[in-house]
Parts: structure tokens; C-alpha cells; sequence
């Protein structure tokens, strides 16, 4: 075994190192004045020292900025020195860097073929006075994470043998009358009663007991996470406007009944609410919806869209960086695995964490510091991300306290593809199963129900299997060649190995027909997995495919010409059983029928009962100017541009409207735009609505909240309605709990009552229940969180409108109706209340104004636009005005109101939904104003070049007098790490 | 006169190759994405090219160092190809992650391979994607960036600063980040990662052989560029003209 140290020449400052100091301070430990980061790589080989410098000077070692030292040359006390602490980390044992591969294969290149393995670490050497406190503080909160790291020595041998896996056929003991294999059941599997029985029975009627991986098998298939059973339940609602069925929509979604008051049944309330309204609106250009991967809709003629947003919550909690960079490396695959396989185009990621600046003594044992969550999801996402080369164009990040076990991890990816293979393929009996892509490790097993059940203190160290780091560059070359492959028409059929690893996805494949597996001939990465590890092993960058007979050896050289390992597996019968073979032993073999069809439907309850929340009682302020900076600085509206620059928004030529905009490319555009087609002006645009804190006084409100605001979006930068999908993605607490079920079907009621309004269908969706930490005995609970993500076809990519104002004189004109509606605002938020006025949605009024400025925006009315959401308009105006540099005088009292409002400070933030800030030229007036027709609109101010902003109050006193540079800098300073 | 044929390499990570293509199908070549595998093996064969291209991404992740692997392989696999290939005057481009390579490899040198030169992680710390002002050097030689002055490009990387030991000749200093007016010397985030004497591009002795760190093929339509919602932007790029001159000159070999 050789060991090599690399490292930058002693006069180069240490970017890396700086990061880490920057990041010790934060933890309140001033003492460390530099950290220098050294590179330890170990290769398993016995080569020459010719060969071994070869590798160090050609290879491992730049010359020109680092020296590297390797074995004897290194002292004995390397690094030591009073004042320094020197620590090195080191991935754990199954865990993979990415980088080990990457060696050897650079070795081999350089003619050297002997070396068996690499290792890699990393060395700190951190500078300055430290007790072992700080040490172990610094070590323990920004070094190492115990799920995939641990600290090690300098004569540690790096290499362990994998002991060899020796074949034993485990049953569990269910079908007995004793049953003395149940309680092994209960303690190896959390099925519900109800599941457990449909299985005794069912092994009963077989006459023999079930194996190990046919329980797995079961386990992961009709988990939570594969099945969404809960949507799929049986539910039976009840609570507030019950009463009110002739007004509200519960009547089209169930059956009323009277039991001890009023009840309304839903049978399955994905099919009644979500799922319905896309039924019933029936559009033509929806291609494949909620039966694949992803929802795909028609782009043009030629080329069809592919979408779908994931979570990756609970991995992300406990391994911020791998937990995200497989989230996204996990949701790319799914547009890849739609039809017949669609290249992603575009990467959303949205975060919800608890806010950056929570004190360190008040994290619960085994939680990790929402500002580390923070940083390692988001260098996760963006190195996966940037990695695939896929450009990151719209997201949010979000803050709450109760987010802080439970951070949630949104990433969607957007696929194109050509629109004739858009529909999900079809395997015959026959046709190979073939695995594509990374080998199979002990990585991620039961990630699935890890997904699926709550987080508890334990997690952290009961969880290690579930964490992996994931490795882009395989992923990347899987997307490069199975496009290639699609387009030779090489295979018939196409899945990712996602949640449940090989289970789902070959069980899911082969439902229609039956197949059979031979577990031995998968790829491993390392040896002593058993049988049953491999089938449920949820290792990353998988993807199956059914490859007819005669293409596989076509296929398999397209693989191997790019380097690409791909196996065989197995084959597609026409038996309608899944059988499962080890070494030629039959280890499992269960009916296709059972195992998607035996799942007992839940019956299921919901409440919903409204809580009522303090009122404000404090006077409109004076001066609103402190006010509105305090909440441009809020952690939910401040700017995000200190993630959004470490992503690649460029990458693939196609952004036409960036997530940056403005004068100085700093202020917050609304929705992303991209060019899929280079030479085409037809374009996509993609945006989000989410908004939990409305969630707190109603989640019906909430979900139709989110839904304007993801088409507000769509519209402001110059889309229209016209051909508009959506995602919809649930997080929730415990819905076996009646109003946590309760809340999540007044907000699927709103999904269904929305689009059908907007004509916006639903084409996928995802949900993750259970987001919920226990604690000293409390249970924190997220807030009810539903992020929607709508895709919009612009026609014509040269008509898109950026947010920044643009021309001194022009007029800014505020459409839509202003109501007193405070309940949950960012506002109110600042002086820590929520209050109840929650903003409503009159969608019907709302697409009629949406309409009409998509319209005004085609004829070249509109210069500028911006949605009014948290912080409403005082927000909305501030941010045009600093984003375009030039400055704003706006009157409140010309601000058109649903209602009376006597109070500046609530016209001035409150979060009505549907509403428009607009710049118009002055020569445009009468056409602008013609257009929008009689919707809600006025001439509210002007844009001037003074360099701030101005606002008037109702009683036309000035209430805000901000220089712009100020507001900005209130915006920006929040993240600026 | 036949039509320009230009090779763009493609390895495990690279992710620009696409809109590479268009950029230079916009400037009137035909453009293949050949993977490197291709070339080693010998499937293709790089003399029947004018312009080889060393596009942007991750090859092979950016393990060890951003290149550096590509930069190995590109030498041991393909050995004395690329050097007869610029020597039987071709030209050779990198971008971004080509640069990299480019440089890793020993095949852009500068003063005959005297200056010891090389990328190195932004002085950030930090992965950082934003559109930079450049000033191109009319002293140059550099074939790819003749006649242009200025240009606004978008930069996408996290190890982008060029160090170098003693004095780069002015000539081989083709690109510099600089500031609106063209002014060198604005410091970050004008100069992005730290890059010492603004340094946004390099080309070696013949001009030849020209690699940057910001990206022409994201700007070759005017709509590519972040103001031009604001501005009159023109319907092409400042990207394009990189293109334009590759091939132009290429077209009078």
C-alpha cells in the first residue's frame, strides 16, 4: 500500500481552507486564523518508486501550485506543530467517493495496471488556539459526518476485505397457527395489521411460508412511497363547511352521508380531486399523465415536455450533501425513465429549512444545524446538478422553525423528448431485463421506508445504509448513451431504479406480465451482499430497460463503446409471476396479482376544524420605510442569490429569462424561461407557488395560494394560460392522525377546484407524509407544505418581460384587487403573528385578469411585470425598483381595493392572491388600459430615476422614503456567506 | 469550397457539446461530437478535421483536479495526434472545462511551454455562474478573437483562475475580464475567480490554439444575454464571432 499527501504550495492561500474558516467563525470560535486542506490518497499496490512518482507528478499533483510527498518521505510527526490541530477524514467503509474511481482509471491510462483500489481523505491542517472543545465542536459540526465519515490516524490501513456472502434461504414462519414467526415480522417489516393479513392469507393459500425477499419484496412495493396508499385510501371527511356542501366542491369529490353528523366518503382521493380535474378537462396536448414517471404534455409538433418534482427529505436530513445530490441525481432519472426516455432540460430545486440563525444549544440531540443542512443540500444539488450539466432556473428557499429535523428537499427536472415516444413503452415475453448504469452496493436499503416513517433522535446512527454520496459523472454517461440507444430503437421499455430499488422497479415493469431475475448476475460493487440485499439495494444511477433479443448486442456495444456497464438480468415471461432465482435456487416467487393488486385499501379519517390566530393590535406605523426593509430581510423573502450563483443557469444554451434579472443581474425574476429547441422561439417557462404559512389558517387556501402564484408567475414574464401543466407536491406530517388527513384534503380540494377553473391540469405529482420528529417526548410537525410547479408553452420566446423597472417617466400600474388580507403575510410574520385573513383565490375573476395581461403583454404593452406575493406590493415595487436601478414614487390611495382598508401598513403588505405590479410607457396608456378591460387595474405611481423609492400612504402622507441602494442592501445582506 | 468540419471531443462529464454544435453550425461549419473513445480507438480520425474543440463540463467529475484526468487520457491515448494535427495547422478551441484541459495536457503552452501554467480553484472558493465583461487584446495573434474589442459572456466554473509562474507574454494574453468601460483591474466580481492579470483566455504562440474560461456558445442569440429584456441587445451574440472567426479562417486554409 502506497500513501500520497497533495498539497498547495505553502505560499497559495487555501480557497478551500478560507470556506472552513469563514465557517468556524460562525460557530463563534474566533481563535483559527487558516486552514490548509490536504489531499491523502492510498493506493492498494506495490509499484515501483518510477511508477509511483509517475502517478504523483502526472497524475495526482500539479506541479505548478502543489508539492506531494508519498510514503517514506513522509515524517513521522507530518503537520505537527504547537499551534496546529490536525485532523483526517475519511469516507466509511462502503461509501463511495466518486474520486477512487476516477483514479483508477487515470492510472490505467498511464499504463499502470497493478493497482488493486484507492482510498481517498482529507487532512486538515487548522491554524490557531484551540481547546479540545472547539476542536471536537469544529470536528463534529463542519469535518465529519458519523453517517458516511469517520476521523482517522495517519497509520490506518485503509483497505478492508468484504467478507464473501454464503448462500441460506430464510423464511419467516407466518402461516402456522402458532405463528412463531410473526413477532420476527412485526420487528423486521412496520406492515400495517390489515397488509399483514392479506399476506397470511395469501401464503396460507400457497401452502408454504413466505422467504425473506418475497417479505422485502411486499415491503417495498406497498410502501407508502411506491404506492401512495393514503391518497389511494378509503376517507372519510368531516369538520368545518361540511355544512356548506352546495357552495363548496366536497359534493363532486365524494358521497354525502349522515352518520353522527355529516360525512363525505371518498373513495381514493387522488382519482376524485387531482386526478379528476385532469380528467375532466380532458386537454388534448396532455400526452401521459400520472402513469409514468413523469407528466408529459406536447411542446410543438415535433417535441414533447416531460416534468415531475421529488423529495428527498429524510436522507437530506441526516447527510445534507449526499441526501440532495442523490435527490437530484434521483428525480433526473425519472424524466429519463418516462416514455421511451426524454433528456432532462432543466433542474427546480426548492428548500425548506428552519432559519440559518437558530442558536446552537437549541438543536435537539442528533439533528444537524439548519445553516450545515443548508450549505450541504445546496453544494449536493449544485454539484450533481452542474455536474450533468443540466441548468438550474428557478426554486426557492423557505424558513420555519418546525422545518428543523425535517428540512424538505424539492427537485424537479424537466425532460424533451421526441413527442412519438412519449408513451410508456411496452415489453414482450422474452425481452431481456437489463440494468444500466452504477453497481449495486448496500447503499440506501430501506430507503423507502425510511422515507416513509418518522424521524426520531435515533435516525442519525439507526439510518447509515440509507445515506449515499452519489456519483454524477456514471449517471451523466448513462443519460449520453441510453438517448443514443432510444433513438437506434434498441430497447422497448424504460424504468429508474429509484425508491426500493430493483424491487419496484423491475415489479413495476413487469406487472403486465411476469419475470424472472437472476439475482447473481447484477453488478456489485463490493462483495457479501445477500440475495436479498441486492434485490432491495437502492444504489444510485440504475436504470432498467427491456431489451428485445435481437438488440442486445447492439446495445451492449453502445454501452461499452462509452464505457458504460450494463447486465443482463434476467427475462420478461408471459407467466404473470415475479420469480426470483439466486445461483439457480428459486428464492422468491410471487403473482404479479398479489403484489400490486393484494394491498388492503386504508380506511382512513379527516377532521378539519379552522384554529384561530392572534389579530394584530399595534397602529400602522409612521414611517413604513424600517418596515419594509425589515421584511425585504426576512430569511423567506430575502435574496437568494448567494445559492442561485453556485448553480449553472446556463448550461444547454437555452435560458431566456434568468433567475437574476435586472440591471446589475441581481434582482429576483419571477419565472425561469428556456429555449429546449436552439434554433426554435418556442420556449418553456417554469415556476413555483408555495406558501405554508397560509397552510396554518387554511390549507384549502394554501393549495389555491400556490396554485395562483405558480401561474402569476407564468404570466408576469409574458406567458399565458393556455397551456399550463402542473405538479403537485405534498409534505405533511402524520395524516393517520384525523386533522393532519383532514388538512391535506381541503387543500387536494383546492387542487381540483383551481385547475378546473384555470384550465391548468395536473400531470404528476408526489407526496411524502410524515415528516414528523419526536422529541423529548414532543412531536414537531411540519408546517402542511404543497409546492406546485407549473410549465407553460410560450410561443414566442421574444415577448418575455423581466421584472426590473426600465424607463424614467413610464407608469406603474397595480392590477388586481387589494384586500385586507394580512393572515400569514410575511408582515405579520415580523411582528410574530399570523393572524387569519388568509389570502382567497376568486379564480374565476382571476383567469379572466390573467387573460387579459397575457394579452396585453403579446401586443408589447407591458415593459415590466412582477407578481405581488410575500411582502405584496411593498416588496413587489421595491424589488422592481432596485432591480432596475432607476427609482419609484408609488400613492396607496390609487390602489384599486376589494374591500375598505384603513390602514397603510395593510394595503401596503397585505398578500392578495391575483395581483400585478406593471410598467406601462406612457404612450401605451389607453391600449394597456383597453386591454385589461373592466378587471381591476390603476395607474398607482411612476418609475423615476431619483434612486429611491416613494411611497404615499392613503391620507397621501409620504410613508416610505428609501434610497434603493438601502433596500437592496436590506435584501441582500441576509445570505451574503 | 467544402464545408468546415469541426470535431467536438466529447468524454464521461462533458456537457457543453450540444450548444457547441449550434454555435458553430451558426457560423457556417459542420460540427460532429466525437467521443474520445472514438479517436483513441481510432473510429475516427482527427486529420479529417479543421477545428478540434475541447467543450465544457465535468469530465470525469473534476476529480483530482478540473481536467485533469481528460488531460491524461487525451495524452496517453492519442499521443502525437493532436500536437501534428495544430502543427499541420489546425486549430484547437477550449472552453471552460476544454481550457482545463487544454492547459493539463500540455497542449496550450505559452513561450514554447517555458511558463510553467495552470487553473486553479476560484480565489470564491465557490462555483460561481454570472456574465463577465471582457477586453480582448488586438496585439494578439490569436486567430479566434481578431477584430473584436470587447465582449459580455457568461463564466460557469469553480476552478477558473489562471497562475502561472514568472511573465505570460502579452500576445498570448487573447482575453482579460475587465470592467463596462473595458478597464482591466476592477477586481472581483469583475475578474470572477482571482485569475492572475485578468487572464479570461490564452493562446499559444501561433494563435492558433485558443482556449477561455466564459462560455461564447451561451451567446450566440441576442435573447441569450441577461438585459436583453432591458436593451437593444442585436439579434446575434458576441459569442458568435469566436465561431465566426474559427471558421472563416479555417475556410482559407
Amino acid at each position: 500500500m502506497h500513501r500520497v499527501e497533495v498539497r498547495l504550495k505553502n505560499h497559495l492561500p487555501d480557497a478551500r481552507g478560507a470556506g472552513l474558516v469563514k465557517d468556524i467563525r460562525d460557530l463563534g470560535i474566533e481563535t483559527v486564523s487558516d486552514v490548509r486542506v490536504i489531499d491523502i490518497y492510498w493506493l492498494d499496490a506495490e509499484l515501483s518508486s518510477d511508477k509511483l512518482d509517475l502517478i504523483c507528478r502526472g497524475l495526482l499533483a500539479d506541479p505548478v501550485i502543489q508539492d506531494y510527498r508519498s510514503d517514506s518521505a513522509i515524517p513521522a510527526d507530518a503537520d505537527s506543530s504547537s499551534n496546529r490541530r490536525v485532523v483526517e477524514v475519511t469516507y466509511n467503509p462502503g461509501v463511495m467517493d466518486p474520486v477512487e474511481g476516477t483514479v483508477m482509471k487515470a492510472v490505467r491510462d498511464l499504463g499502470i495496471d497493478n493497482v488493486r483500489a484507492v482510498k481517498t481523505a482529507k487532512r486538515y491542517l487548522i491554524e490557531g488556539d484551540l481547546d479540545n472543545g472547539q476542536l471536537d465542536s469544529i470536528c463534529g459540526k463542519l469535518l465529519v459526518n458519523p453517517i458516511v465519515e469517520h476521523i482517522v490516524g495517519p497509520d490506518t490501513i485503509p483497505f478492508s476485505e468484504h467478507p464473501q456472502y454464503h448462500f441460506r434461504l430464510n423464511h419467516y414462519n407466518i402461516i402456522d397457527t402458532d405463528g412463531s414467526g410473526l413477532a420476527e415480522v412485526r420487528r423486521d417489516f412496520s406492515f400495517s395489521e390489515p397488509e399483514l393479513k392479506a399476506i397470511i392469507d395469501y401464503f396460507r393459500e400457497q401452502g408454504r411460508n413466505p422467504t425473506d425477499v418475497e417479505l422485502e419484496t411486499l415491503f417495498q412495493t406497498w410502501s407508502e412511497h411506491c404506492v401512495h396508499k393514503t391518497f389511494k385510501g378509503k376517507v372519510s371527511f368531516s369538520g368545518a363547511g361540511i355544512d356548506n356542501l352546495l357552495e363548496s366542491s366536497l359534493a363532486k369529490i365524494g358521497q354525502v352521508v349522515q352518520w353522527e353528523g355529516l360525512w363525505v366518503k371518498i373513495d381514493n382521493l387522488l382519482k376524485n380531486t387531482i386526478a379528476k380535474a385532469t380528467a375532466e378537462l380532458n386537454k388534448p396536448w396532455c400526452l401521459s399523465v400520472f402513469m409514468d414517471n413523469a407528466g408529459v404534455i406536447e411542446f410543438d409538433e415535433k417535441w414533447a415536455l416531460c416534468f415531475k418534482v421529488e423529495t428527498h427529505n429524510h436522507p437530506s436530513a441526516v447527510e445534507p450533501y449526499g441526501g440532495a445530490a442523490t435527490g437530484i441525481g434521483g428525480v433526473v432519472r425519472d424524466p429519463l425513465g418516462t416514455g421511451l426516455g426524454s433528456k432532462p432540460i432543466l433542474n427546480t430545486d426548492v428548500f425548506c429549512f428552519a432559519p440559518p440563525d437558530l442558536p446552537h444549544e437549541k438543536l435537539p440531540k442528533g439533528v444537524l444545524h439548519p445553516r450545515r443542512i443548508f450549505k450541504g443540500v445546496r453544494a449536493g444539488v449544485a454539484d450533481y446538478g452542474n455536474r450533468l450539466g443540466i441548468p438550474t432556473l428557478n426554486g426557492a428557499v423557505l424558513f420555519d422553525e418546525r422545518y428543523l429535523a425535517n428540512p424538505l428537499v424539492y427537485c424537479g427536472t424537466l425532460g424533451l423528448m421526441p413527442s412519438e415516444l412519449s408513451r410508456r413503452g411496452q415489453q414482450q415475453a422474452g425481452d431481456l431485463v437489463v440494468v444500466v448504469g452504477g453497481r449495486t452496493g448496500r447503499d440506501g436499503i430501506h430507503g423507502v421506508t425510511f422515507a416513509s416513517e418518522q424521524l426520531t433522535e435515533e435516525s442519525s446512527t439507526l439510518s447509515f445504509t440509507s445515506v449515499q454520496i452519489g456519483n454524477p459523472i456514471v449517471e451523466k454517461k448513462v443519460i449520453d448513451v441510453l438517448l443514443q440507444a432510444r433513438d437506434k430503437g434498441l430497447y422497448r421499455r424504460i424504468t429508474d431504479c429509484g425508491g426500493g430499488g430493483l424491487s419496484s422497479a423491475v415489479g413495476e415493469m413487469a406487472a403486465d406480465t411476469g419475470v424472472r431475475v437472476d439475482l447473481e448476475k447484477v453488478p456489485l460493487k463490493y462483495a457479501g451482499l445477500t440475495y436479498s440485499e441486492i434485490w432491495v439495494s437502492e444504489s444510485q444511477e440504475r436504470m432498467l430497460i427491456a431489451v428485445p433479443p435481437d438488440c442486445i448486442d447492439g446495445i451492449m456495444r453502445l454501452f461499452d463503446s462509452e464505457n458504460v456497464e450494463a447486465a443482463v438480468i434476467g427475462e420478461f415471461t408471459d407467466d404473470h409471476r415475479l420469480r426470483l432465482f439466486y445461483h439457480g435456487e428459486l428464492v422468491g416467487d410471487l403473482s404479479m396479482e398479489f403484489l400490486h393488486e393484494g394491498i388492503p385499501q386504508m380506511n382512513l379519517e379527516a377532521v378539519w376544524q379552522p384554529s384561530q390566530h392572534t389579530e394584530p393590535d399595534f397602529a400602522s406605523p409612521d414611517d413604513l420605510g424600517r418596515d419594509l426593509m425589515k421584511v425585504l430581510a426576512t430569511w423567506n423573502v430575502c435574496s437568494k442569490e448567494w445559492v442561485i450563483r453556485q448553480y449553472d443557469h446556463e448550461v444547454q444554451g437555452g435560458s431566456v429569462l434568468k433567475p437574476l434579472v435586472g440591471k446589475d443581474c441581481d434582482g429576483p425574476g419571477d419565472a425561469a424561461i428556456i429555449r429546449p429547441v436552439l434554433d426554435s422561439d418556442r420556449s418553456v417557462i417554469v415556476s413555483n407557488g408555495i406558501n405554508p404559512k397560509y397552510g396554518e389558517i387554511d390549507p384549502y387556501w394554501m393549495a389555491a395560494s400556490a396554485i395562483d402564484e405558480a401561474l402569476r408567475q407564468i404570466i408576469a414574464v409574458g406567458g399565458d394560460l393556455d397551456r399550463v401543466a402542473l405538479l403537485d407536491n405534498f409534505c405533511w406530517g402524520d395524516t393517520r392522525r384525523p386533522e393532519m388527513l383532514g388538512a391535506l384534503v381541503r387543500a387536494t380540494q383546492a387542487c381540483h377546484d383551481m385547475a378546473l377553473v384555470y384550465g391548468t391540469p395536473f400531470i404528476s405529482g408526489k407526496d411524502s407524509l410524515n415528516n414528523e420528529f419526536e422529541y423529548e417526548g414532543n412531536v414537531i410537525t411540519i408546517p402542511h407544505t404543497l409546492l406546485i410547479s407549473a410549465i407553460g408553452v410560450m410561443a414566442d420566446a421574444n415577448r418575455a418581460v423581466s421584472m426590473d423597472l426600465k424607463q424614467v417617466g413610464d407608469l406603474i400600474y397595480m392590477v388586481g384587487e387589494t384586500w385586507n388580507e394580512l393572515g400569514g403575510s410575511a408582515y405579520l410574520a415580523t411582528h410574530d403573528l399570523v393572524g387569519n385573513s388568509v389570502p382567497k383565490v376568486d379564480a374565476p375573476r382571476s383567469k379572466v385578469l390573467m387573460d387579459n395581461l397575457s394579452t396585453a403583454t403579446v401586443k408589447g404593452l407591458v415593459r415590466a411585470c412582477h407578481d405581488c406575493s410575500d411582502g405584496g406590493l411593498g416588496v413587489a415595487v421595491a424589488e422592481m425598483a432596485f432591480a432596475g436601478g432607476l427609482g419609484a414614487n408609488v400613492k396607496l390611495e390609487q390602489v384599486p381595493l376589494g374591500e375598505s382598508i384603513d390602514r397603510d401598513d395593510f394595503v401596503l403588505f397585505s398578500e392578495s392572491n391575483s395581483r400585478f405590479v406593471v410598467e406601462v410607457a406612457p404612450e401605451n396608456r389607453e391600449e394597456f388600459e383597453n386591454t385589461m378591460g373592466d378587471t381591476a387595474w390603476a395607474v398607482i405611481g411612476e418609475v423615476t430615476g431619483s434612486g429611491v423609492l416613494e411611497v404615499y400612504g392613503l391620507d397621501d402622507r409620504k410613508i416610505v422614503n428609501e434610497s434603493l441602494t438601502d433596500l437592496k442592501e436590506a435584501w441582500q445582506s441576509p445570505i451574503r456567506w | 469550397m467544402s464545408q468546415v468540419r469541426v470535431l467536438i471531443l466529447r468524454a464521461p462529464g462533458t456537457n457543453c457539446d450540444m450548444e457547441t454544435v449550434f454555435a458553430f453550425e451558426q457560423a457556417g461549419a459542420m460540427a460532429t461530437r466525437v467521443h474520445i473513445n472514438q479517436l483513441v480507438r481510432g473510429d475516427e480520425c482527427l486529420s479529417d478535421y479543421q477545428i478540434l474543440v475541447v467543450p465544457g463540463g465535468f469530465t470525469y467529475g473534476d476529480d483530482i483536479s478540473a481536467g485533469r484526468v481528460l488531460a491524461n487520457e487525451v495524452r496517453m491515448g492519442l499521443g502525437e495526434d493532436v500536437p501534428r494535427f495544430i502543427e499541420e495547422g489546425g486549430l484547437v478551441l477550449g472552453i471552460c472545462n476544454g481550457f482545463q484541459v487544454l492547459v493539463k495536457a500540455g497542449i496550450l503552452s505559452v513561450n514554447s511551454g517555458s511558463i510553467p501554467l495552470t487553473l486553479t480553484d476560484n480565489d470564491s472558493g465557490r462555483f460561481e455562474c454570472r456574465w463577465v465583461h471582457l477586453a480582448a487584446n488586438s496585439a494578439s495573434p490569436c486567430v479566434f478573437t481578431k477584430g473584436i474589442d470587447r465582449m459580455s459572456l457568461p463564466v460557469a466554473h469553480a476552478e477558473g483562475k489562471v497562475v502561472f509562474d514568472g511573465a505570460v507574454p502579452e500576445a498570448n494574453i487573447a482575453l482579460r475580464y475587465a470592467d463596462e468601460q473595458g478597464n482591466c483591474g476592477a477586481g472581483y466580481p469583475y475578474n470572477p475567480n482571482g485569475s492572475m492579470a485578468d487572464i479570461a483566455g490564452l493562446c499559444d504562440d501561433t494563435g492558433r490554439v485558443f482556449a477561455l474560461m466564459p462560455h461564447p456558445e451561451r451567446f450566440v442569440r441576442g435573447t441569450q444575454h441577461p438585459q436583453w429584456t432591458r436593451r437593444s441587445i442585436g439579434e446575434h451574440g458576441d459569442g458568435l464571432r469566436i465561431f465566426q472567426n474559427a471558421v472563416r479562417w479555417a475556410e482559407a486554409l
